[in-house]
C-alpha cells in the first residue's frame, strides 16, 4: 500500500444474524481527499462507518489506516476508543451526539481528553497545580477557539450545546471531531435536516478543514449538492455492495446508480442488468 | 364564565357558593381517606386482647381542617393571587408574594418574640409552655428565613465563604452559648452528624452526579473505611492518621472491585448490582465473626489524636486536657472531631472543585452525557467509570475511618441499605452536581431529623406516648416530595461550566442529562 492511501477497505463483510448487510465491499480513500460514499436508504453505509470506527467488529474484511508517518493500524482488532486516540480516526454521528449539558467550549476541550490527561500527569500533577498543566489547558483552549472561530460559533462558546440551533450542531460536532486531531475524519450524513444556505456554509468549512489540516475526508451523505459539489471520489453502494467507484461526474452517470436511485420499468431490469454487467468491467 | 363577568355582586356569591361546594367535597374525600387511618386504630388492651379504639372527635378534627383549608384557598387564596396575575399583566413588575411576607416590621416582631417567649413560658402551664415553644419556633425560623431572604443577593455572592466562617465559629459560639458540656448536643449530633453526610454525600457525587452512574450501595465504601480503621487500629495498634489513608486506599480499591463487573451495565441494572454489593459487604461483616466479630461489633475502637502530639485518652500522659492544664471534659473531642471532619468534607469539596477543571472530571461528565460520542473521542470510557467509582469510593472510605474513631464503636447495623437511600436522597434532592446545594441538602435532611428529637416538649400537646422521632421518614418522604415537585432538579439544578472564553454562564438543568448509568 502506497503512502497515497489513507484508508483501504478490503474484502470487508457484515453479518448480523441473517442479514448480510455488507457483502465483501473494498475501496480506497486517497490521503486529501474528500471520499462520498453513498447510496439509497438502509445500503449499508452506517454500517461501513461503524465498522471502520470500531463501533461494529467486521465479520471479514480487513480495515487498513495508513499515517502520514507510515504507521499502519488494523482498524477491524483495535477497541473503538483507540481508533481516535491511536489511529487518529475522528467521527461525527447521524443523529447529533453532542454533550449538551456542557458548553460549546467543553465539549471541544472533552475531546481534547487524552492530550490533556498527559499533560496533567494523569490528574495527579494537574492536581498539585503544576504549571505543565495549566500551559496545555491554554492551549486546549486556543486549539478550541481556532475551530470555534472555523465553525463560525466563536460567538456561541459559553453557551450550553444543547442551546444550539440543529445546523450549528451539525458544525459543532465536526468541530469537535476536529479537535481529536485526527488523519482521517469521517462524517454521518453532515447535511442531513440543513437549509441550502446552511449546506452551503458546510461545504466551506470541509473544504476549509482539508485546506487547513490536511485531514482527509470520507462522508456519507445524500444531500447531492454537497456530494457533487466537493468530493474528488464517490463510491456508491447498494445493498451491501459496491456498484460504482469514481469520480462524481463518472458516477453521476452510471446506469447502474441511476437504477438504484430511480429505479427502472419492468421490461428495462434485463435491459439494464445486461448494459451494467458490459460496464461493470470499465469501472473498476 | 360569562355571568361572573357581568355581575360583580353575583361573581362574589358563586365564588363563595362555589368554596363551600368544594370544601365539602374536599371533606368528604379527607373522611374517606382517613376514616380507616384515623377514626379507628387498633390497641391492645390490659389482656393482651387487640380492641378496636374510636376517635371519632380526632377524625372529626381532620376533616374540618381539611374543609377549612380549601375554602381559605378557593374563596381567598386563588382569587388573590389571580389578581396579583392580572395587576403583574397590567403594570409590569409587582411585589413578589416574598417580598410582602418578610417586611421589616414583621421581621422585628418576630425577633422580639422570639426573645421574649422564653421568659412568658417559664410562668405557664406544661401545656401552655409547649404553645409558646412552638410559637417561639415557628418566629425563629421566620426570622432565620427573612435574613436569608432580605440578604440574599450578599449571601448568594459569597455563600461559601460565609459558610466557611460560619463553620469555623460554630463550635466557639456553641461553647459561649451552652457551656462546654451544654455544647455537646449542638457540636456533636447536629454538627458532626450533618458534616459527615454531607461528606458522603458530596462523594457519592462524584459517582452519581458528575460520572452519571447510579450507585444504591454507596455505604458499603462508608463501612470499608471504618472497619479497616476499626480492625487494623486494633490488631495492629496504627494510629488515626496512618490508618486515615489507608482506609481511604482500601475504600477505593474495593470500588474498583465493584467497578469491573458492573462497566458493561447502565441504569436500572447497575442499580441493583450495586444495591447487592452493599448488601454484600454487610453480610460479610455480619457473619465473618472470627473477624469481624459479627453483630456484636468491635467496640472500644482508638480515638483520633491531634496528629499524634495530644491524645484524648483519658489515662495517656500526652492527654489534650491535661496538656493545657484545662478542666477535664469530653467536649474538646467533640469539638476537635467537628474540625476534623470540617477539614476532610472541605477537601472533598476541594478535591472535587479541582477535578472536575481537569481532564478526568470532563470526562466522567461527557459520561453522564454520552458514553457513545465519550468513546468516539478516543476517551477509554473503563478507566474513566473505574477512576470514579475509586474516587467516590476513597472519600466513603476517609468518611467511614471518621465514623469509626468518632463513635469508638462499628456493627453492621451502621451500614444498612437505609443509609445508601438517605445518602442518595440528599444528593438528588441537593442537585446532582452541586456541592452548594447537597451541603444544604444534607443540613436540612439530617438536620431536620435530629431537632424532631428536640421537640420532646410536644409531649404536652399531644399526650405522652406521642414520639416525635418517628415520624422522621414520613417528613423526609413529604419534603422529597415537596422539593421535586417544587424544583424537579434538586436545590441547585443548573450546572457551572468548567472553563470559559469571555464569560461564565450558568448551564441550565433542563440541558444537562441525568446519566443512563
Amino acid at each position: 500500500m502506497n503512502n497515497d492511501t489513507i484508508l483501504k477497505v478490503e474484502h470487508l463483510s457484515m453479518r448480523f444474524g441473517g442479514l448480510m448487510a455488507i457483502n465483501d465491499f473494498s475501496f480506497e480513500a486517497k490521503r486529501g481527499d474528500i471520499t462520498a460514499l453513498i447510496g439509497p436508504n438502509g445500503a449499508g453505509k452506517t454500517t461501513v462507518f461503524n465498522c471502520i470506527t470500531g463501533f461494529y467488529k467486521p465479520t471479514m474484511g480487513m480495515i487498513t489506516l495508513n499515517q502520514k508517518s507510515g504507521k499502519q493500524y488494523l482498524l477491524e482488532r483495535l477497541p473503538d476508543f483507540e481508533i481516535t486516540k491511536y489511529a487518529k480516526v475522528a467521527r461525527t454521528f447521524q443523529n447529533i451526539r453532542l454533550f449538551s449539558g456542557l458548553t460549546v467550549l467543553e465539549n471541544l476541550l472533552v475531546a481534547q481528553h487524552n492530550k490533556l490527561m498527559l499533560a496533567s500527569g494523569f490528574t495527579i500533577l494537574g492536581l498539585l497545580g503544576l504549571p505543565g498543566y495549566k500551559k496545555a489547558a491554554k492551549e486546549a483552549i486556543e486549539l478550541a477557539s481556532f475551530w470555534l472561530e472555523k465553525a463560525d460559533l466563536i460567538d456561541r462558546a459559553d453557551d450550553p450545546a444543547g442551546d444550539l440551533s440543529y445546523g450549528a450542531q451539525r458544525r459543532l460536532e465536526i468541530a469537535r471531531a476536529m479537535c481529536t486531531g485526527p488523519e482521517l475524519l469521517c462524517l454521518d450524513e453532515p447535511a442531513a435536516g440543513l437549509n441550502p444556505r446552511e449546506s452551503l456554509a458546510l461545504n466551506e468549512l470541509l473544504r476549509g478543514i482539508r485546506a487547513d489540516s490536511g485531514t482527509s475526508l470520507l462522508l456519507i451523505e445524500h444531500d447531492m449538492s454537497v456530494v457533487m459539489e466537493i468530493s474528488d471520489h464517490v463510491v456508491v453502494l447498494e445493498y451491501g455492495q459496491k456498484i460504482s467507484d469514481g469520480t462524481p461526474e463518472h458516477v453521476k452517470n452510471d446506469p447502474k446508480v441511476i437504477a438504484a436511485y430511480l429505479g427502472v420499468e419492468d421490461d428495462e431490469v434485463e435491459e439494464v442488468i445486461s448494459e451494467v454487467e458490459s460496464l461493470d468491467g470499465g469501472v473498476n | 364564565m360569562a355571568n361572573t363577568m357581568s355581575n360583580q355582586d353575583n361573581a362574589a356569591g358563586n365564588l363563595t357558593a362555589r368554596a363551600f361546594r368544594e370544601a365539602f367535597y374536599a371533606g368528604v374525600i379527607a373522611l374517606g381517606l382517613f376514616v380507616l387511618f384515623i377514626g379507628l386504630k387498633t390497641d391492645q388492651n390490659i389482656h393482651n386482647e387487640l380492641v378496636l379504639v374510636q376517635r371519632w372527635g380526632l377524625l372529626a378534627i381532620f376533616v374540618i381542617l381539611a374543609m377549612i383549608g380549601r375554602f381559605v384557598m378557593v374563596a381567598y387564596i386563588q382569587p388573590m393571587m389571580a389578581s396579583r396575575k392580572a395587576i403583574q399583566a397590567a403594570e409590569g413588575e409587582a411585589d413578589s408574594i416574598a417580598s410582602s411576607f418578610f417586611r421589616l416590621p414583621f421581621v422585628a416582631i418576630a425577633l422580639v418574640l422570639a426573645v421574649a417567649l422564653p421568659f412568658l413560658g417559664a410562668s405557664l402551664s406544661p401545656t401552655g409552655a409547649a404553645y409558646v415553644t412552638i410559637l417561639r419556633g415557628a418566629a425563629i425560623i421566620y426570622v432565620l428565613a427573612a435574613v436569608f431572604y432580605l440578604f440574599r443577593p450578599f449571601i448568594q455572592a459569597h455563600f461559601a465563604k460565609l459558610a466557611i466562617v460560619a463553620l469555623l465559629l460554630y463550635p466557639i459560639v456553641m461553647v459561649a452559648i451552652f457551656g462546654a458540656q451544654g455544647s455537646l448536643k449542638w457540636v456533636d449530633n447536629f454538627g458532626i452528624q450533618i458534616l459527615i453526610y454531607v461528606m458522603l454525600a458530596w462523594g457519592l457525587n462524584i459517582v452519581v452526579g458528575l460520572a452519571g452512574l447510579l450507585d444504591l450501595g454507596y455505604v458499603a465504601f462508608y463501612a470499608v473505611g471504618a472497619y479497616s480503621y476499626a480492625l487494623l487500629s486494633d490488631k495492629f495498634g496504627l494510629s488515626f492518621w496512618i490508618l486515615l489513608p489507608m482506609a481511604g486506599i482500601l475504600a477505593a480499591f474495593w470500588g474498583m472491585i465493584l467497578g469491573f463487573p458492573v462497566l458493561r451495565l447502565r441504569g436500572d441494572y447497575l442499580a441493583i448490582v450495586t444495591l447487592a454489593f452493599g448488601e454484600i459487604i454487610r453480610l460479610v461483616l455480619l457473619n465473618w465473626t472470627e473477624v469481624t466479630k459479627g453483630s456484636a461489633g468491635i467496640s472500644g475502637v482508638a480515638k483520633a489524636s491531634v496528629f499524634g502530639i495530644w491524645s484524648f485518652d483519658v489515662s495517656a500522659p500526652n492527654n489534650f486536657a491535661k496538656a493545657f492544664g484545662l478542666p477535664m471534659s469530653s467536649a474538646y473531642y467533640k469539638i476537635f472531631l467537628f474540625y476534623l471532619i470540617l477539614a476532610l468534607a472541605l477537601l472533598t469539596a476541594f478535591v472535587t472543585i479541582r477535578l472536575r477543571r481537569m481532564p478526568i472530571g470532563r470526562a466522567w461528565e461527557a459520561l453522564r452525557e454520552d458514553e457513545i460520542a465519550c468513546r468516539s473521542l478516543g476517551i477509554n470510557t473503563v478507566t474513566t467509570k473505574l477512576t470514579a467509582f475509586a474516587t467516590g469510593a476513597m472519600f466513603g472510605g476517609f468518611a467511614g475511618s471518621f465514623f469509626a474513631a468518632r463513635q469508638g464503636f462499628v456493627s453492621p447495623e451502621s451500614f444498612v441499605f437505609l443509609e445508601s437511600a438517605v445518602i442518595l436522597a440528599i444528593v438528588v434532592l441537593g442537585g446532582m452536581g452541586s456541592l452548594v446545594g447537597i451541603a444544604i441538602a444534607a443540613a436540612v435532611m439530617v438536620g431536620g431529623t435530629e431537632i424532631l428529637r428536640e421537640l420532646e416538649f410536644l409531649k404536652n400537646i399531644f399526650g405522652e406516648d406521642f414520639t416525635p422521632e418517628l415520624y422522621r421518614m414520613l417528613l423526609f418522604g413529604i419534603a422529597m416530595v415537596v422539593v421535586m415537585v417544587w424544583k424537579p432538579r434538586g436545590f441547585v439544578g443548573s450546572r457551572e461550566p468548567t472553563a470559559f472564553l469571555r464569560e461564565r454562564k450558568v448551564v441550565s438543568g433542563s440541558f444537562t442529562k441525568e446519566g443512563h448509568g
